[in-house]
């Protein structure tokens, strides 16, 4: 039998928070460049491309994410690709973090006044020239705090990757705990790496809060 | 090779599905009712006098909205009974979820009674009401009315979330669903079908939410 010392314990959940770090980096680039299309199509003047945009994201928030991983993990084999858990992780969350992004930005989009847009078109600028110019530039600004906040509900999503079999830091967790049988100092520790990960950018997107209010 | 869909085993399996959407069901109206009750203490410690109170649960809030529910789940069912708390796999899901959602419910009760002018309990207190029948009867209601949708959303969030649960063998819909795939060996169909009925409740419960909200606020809401 190994014994694991305390160090031991944390040292490998160190290196297991990594995998973490990475997939929740990973999942928000393509949370940002998927959703960025979302919000085109949900912003759009076609209604069939508005609705389809709309449904897309009432899907991804309207069922478990555990479901959407399942469906991938499950389903993609089907179709002749293979598919390991970290595909199917990276490209779950991809999914889900863009239709949650979408939403926010469209929020954002929508709180620009439309003399914005009116004043683009005066001065001749193309439709995306004033979306790229004048109307992104605001509506990010405007939401830069919930979207940070979605960053930190994305570092917890990830937690569930754990259950199609990724090797995250509740995966590791789980192997180690079977070792140890000490679950009240593992999952604590655990626990207690996730927050030491999410804390700040809570405490920024709260600042960020507060300061768009002064504004 | 074609993979050809198969539906076949749905008409043996809804008695399952539905036994395990019940459960889902029963876990999200436990937690969610016992869950806005203490937020409502909760929102009022976190305004009261004493600054320890307002630390201890400004404290509690932090820890939970920054860790994971799996992690609060699998802490709670295995690792408290190393302190002597045995729960049951469905007793430790109403616990984790009930801590869970009233760690989010109380920012959301907080802003509320914050939205509430403070004229209101000026008024009713200049008219002799007591502080605790002010707090219940003047403020409390304008408050729910103006946080009533974000509880709903808060809800349906918790709904969806509960899935995980099924890791720790509580008999719920995400458990079914296991159950199923693991019989029929038909993953995808299984996931799918319960993914729909997912989907289905999440806009069941909203708009009953809703309805109910309707009904019992004066004003109604959005």
């Amino acid at each position: 039998m190994i014994e694991f010392t305390l160090w031991d314990i944390i040292r490998n959940l160190l290196l297991a928070a990594r995998w973490t770090i990475l997939l929740s980096a990973v999942a928000f680039a393509g949370g940002t460049i998927v959703g960025l299309l979302i919000l085109f199509m949900r912003i759009s003047k076609r209604l069939w491309v508005q609705r389809f945009a709309e449904y897309y994201i009432g899907l991804f928030q309207g069922t478990p994410l555990l479901m959407q991983l399942f469906l991938l993990f499950f389903g993609l084999p089907l179709l002749g690709l293979r598919i390991e858990p970290w595909t199917a992780a990276v490209l779950g969350l991809t999914l889900c973090a863009s239709a949650f992004l979408a939403e926010i930005w469209r929020g954002g989009v929508q709180a620009v006044p439309v003399g914005q847009w009116d004043a683009g078109g005066s001065l001749g600028l193309h439709y995306l020239k004033q979306l790229r110019l004048i109307i992104l530039p605001q509506a990010f600004a405007m939401t830069r705090a919930p979207t940070v906040g979605f960053l930190v509900q994305l570092i917890k999503s990830t937690a569930l990757t754990s259950i199609i079999g990724f090797e995250e830091l509740v995966r590791t967790s789980n192997a180690i705990n079977n070792a140890t049988f000490e679950p009240f100092k593992v999952y604590g520790f655990v626990a207690l790496i996730y927050f030491a990960l999410c804390f700040p950018l809570t405490r920024y997107a709260k600042m960020l809060e507060l300061r768009a209010l002064k504004h | 090779m074609g993979y050809v869909l198969d539906f076949g085993w749905l008409g043996d399996a809804v008695s399952l599905i539905a036994s395990g959407a019940a459960m889902t069901l029963f876990l999200i109206a436990v937690s969610a009712v016992a869950g806005i009750v203490l937020s409502v203490l909760g929102a009022a410690g976190r305004r009261s006098r004493h600054a320890w109170l307002r630390r201890a649960i400004a404290g509690y809030v932090e820890l939970i909205r920054n860790t994971p529910f799996l992690v609060q789940l699998f802490f709670i069912f295995f690792g408290l009974p190393s302190l002597g708390i045995r729960l049951d796999p469905v007793a430790a899901a109403i616990l984790a979820m009930t801590l869970n959602m009233t760690a989010y419910t109380t920012e959301i009760v907080g802003a509320g009674l914050d939205a509430v002018p403070k004229g209101q309990r000026e008024a009713a207190l200049a008219l002799g009401l007591r502080p605790r029948l002010v707090f219940i009867k003047i403020v409390l209601p304008q408050a729910l009315k103006v946080i009533y949708p974000a509880l709903t959303s808060q809800i349906v969030i918790m709904m969806l979330e509960s899935a995980v649960v099924s890791q720790i063998a509580v008999r719920e819909l995400t458990y079914e669903a296991d159950l199923l795939q693991a019989r029929t060996f038909r993953a995808f169909e299984t996931y799918f079908v319960i993914t729909l009925v997912y989907l289905a409740m999440s806009i069941g419960l909203r708009r009953l939410l809703v309805a109910g909200g309707n009904r019992f606020l004066s004003g109604g809401v959005s």
